[in-house]
């Protein structure tokens, strides 16, 4: 059935780590047809193999469980879709968790749909070429797992039997937004036209509060108002895949041109060939117009022939990442976090013989962009801050001792030690024919 | 009469990763400054500015009725998140990096 009304999509999460309050404020003022969480970055996936490998009861997203809890009472009351990524490494047991909560909730006939069959570990074997130039097994490091960024088409079938909460593990973001989009209006999966409208759509929308005066502020140039209290945006989608992106009246934050214009290129390399799984996406017609105050009208854009094969992300083992800092200040401060820096430099490689690569930064001197250009060379506030990826722990903690002895043995007056170990994940990109890929669809009801 | 402006005055950004690869969108407010802008923020000028840090191939793709550019630089982020110790692994901070560059206007 070919739909002709506008279809109202909002974004309840843009990254793992998101608010939860904001998609709340959205489920109950929103009149939304459906919200999408996007909670998964390569990272995030590749930690929840594992935490999946240490106990098949876990893999999904952390914050699962306070998200649900926040939001479900006023989606199914006010027939609002779920559809979100929080499956992680384990979309069944998200489901379950999923089920659980609305049971306790008191929800009960809730269907809840999850789809798997990105993970592609099974696939994939030491003569697997990647995209950086080597095969799997020429990486060197513990392969953890892969899986494949599956597309729109795998959320149809979950659509079609009227799921109201459809839990993923890998599906490539604007996808998550293109398969409502295409269940409602009809859209075949060859309409590159309205896919590729629908992907900028999505694309746009995916990083939430990325639109909406997040991640935007420049104080003085891009003044924002009330970032404390973000809100998150809503497309309001016509039928040829044409949006007005706003947000919710009393919410914190803009919309506008230039958060718009921003938001379209993020991420984005050939602007005319943004590949998803669904479609080839042409960004370059893409009109953007304001149409009244955090009203902001998007058109034109095109698209082609989707890609042939999916991606994949590969996920190894990159041990540790050894972190640790002490600061200076006041006259002589640089140099004084300078010549710290050299000690460290000097011990690492003379006493521990480490051979892998040490970074020193001065904060607030030279840090983030210190290989490119130098911003102060006598700063009275800084921190010494060296990094090393290591393959153990033990050395990993090698660091962390020695940039604390800096307290008694180092320069002068220098205070604040703080370490910290990190437990590392290294991805590189692979490519799979679709044929090779099957996604399968389970629904539960709570 | 000419001047010479930090490219913060007239323009805005925001940058993103994939791997070893950034890009930069930049956008300038006013449509009647996207010649200058244009013709000075080439790739050439940012690698002559920052060749230590782009070690890579610097494509710049064109969105005039955007008042818009996207920056793809290529090998950028010091082997990129998998791999660098800077603290900003992604290049957050590189669209700060490149506004801080000189434009004549």
């Amino acid at each position: 059935m070919v739909r002709t009304d506008t279809f109202r999509i909002g974004t309840g999460a843009g990254f793992s780590a998101d608010r939860v309050a904001p998609a709340v404020d959205l489920v109950e003022r929103g009149h939304l047809d459906a919200i999408v969480f996007e909670c998964l970055g390569e990272r995030t996936l590749a930690f929840a193999y594992r935490d999946r490998a240490a106990d098949p009861g876990r893999g999904y997203t952390p914050l699962l469980e306070r998200r649900m809890r926040a939001i479900l009472p006023a989606a199914i009351a006010n027939g609002v879709r779920v559809v979100t990524n929080m499956g992680a490494a384990n979309p069944a047991r998200a489901a379950e968790i999923t089920r659980d909560i609305a049971r306790q909730l008191g929800l009960t006939g809730v269907r809840i749909a999850y789809v798997q069959g990105d993970d592609v570990s099974q696939g994939v074997g030491p003569d697997t070429p990647l995209w950086e130039g080597m095969t799997v097994g020429e990486v060197g490091r513990r392969f953890i797992g892969a899986h494949a960024y599956l597309g729109a088409d795998a959320l149809m079938p979950a659509l079609e039997a009227q799921a109201q909460v459809i839990i993923t593990g890998r599906v490539a973001d604007p996808s998550l937004y293109v398969a409502p989009l295409r269940h409602h209006f009809g859209w075949s999966g060859d309409d590159w036209q309205a896919l590729g409208a629908g992907t900028v759509v999505g694309h746009l929308m995916e990083c939430a509060g990325q639109i909406t005066g997040g991640y935007f502020a420049d104080p003085g140039y891009k003044n924002v108002d009330g970032l404390a209290r973000l809100g998150f945006p809503i497309a309001e989608v016509q039928p040829d895949g044409s949006a007005c992106i706003t947000k919710l009246d009393g919410t914190g934050g803009s919309v506008d041109e230039r958060t718009v214009k921003e938001q379209l290129l993020y991420e984005v390399h050939d602007p005319s060939r943004y590949l998803t799984p669904d479609v080839c996406a042409d960004f370059t017609g893409v009109r953007i117009q304001t149409l009244a105050r955090d009203r902001v009208g998007i058109s034109g854009a095109g698209g082609t022939t989707a890609p042939e094969s999916y991606k994949l992300t590969v996920a190894f083992d990159g041990g540790y990442v050894a972190e640790a800092g002490v600061s200076y200040a006041g006259p002589g401060a640089q140099a004084r976090a300078e010549l710290a820096g050299r000690i460290v430099e000097e011990r690492m490689d003379a006493v521990h013989a480490s051979n892998s690569s040490l970074r020193v930064d001065i904060i607030g001197a030279a840090s983030l962009h210190a290989t490119a250009r130098r911003y102060h060379d006598q700063a009275e506030d800084v921190r010494l801050h060296c990094a090393q990826r290591v393959s153990t722990a033990e050395q990993a903690e090698l660091l962390l001792w020695e940039v604390e002895s800096l307290l008694c043995c180092g320069p002068a007056g220098g205070g604040g030690y703080r370490g910290s170990i990190t437990p590392s994940v290294v991805t590189y990109s692979a490519s799979m024919a679709r044929e090779k890929v099957t996604a399968r669809t389970e629904i539960i009801a709570a | 009469m000419s001047r010479r402006v930090l490219l913060r005055e007239i323009a805005h950004a925001r940058s993103g990763d994939k791997g070893n690869c950034s890009n930069v969108g930049v956008f300038v407010y006013d449509g009647s400054h996207y010649a200058a802008v244009s013709a000075q923020l080439t790739g050439k000028y940012l690698k002559r500015s920052f060749g230590a840090l782009f070690t890579g191939e610097i494509t710049r793709y064109e969105l005039p009725h955007l008042n818009g550019f996207n920056f793809v630089l290529q090998n950028a982020l010091e082997g990129g998140v998998n791999e660098s110790l800077n603290l900003d692994g992604h290049g957050k901070s590189w669209s700060s990096l490149i506004l801080g560059l000189e434009v004549e206007i």
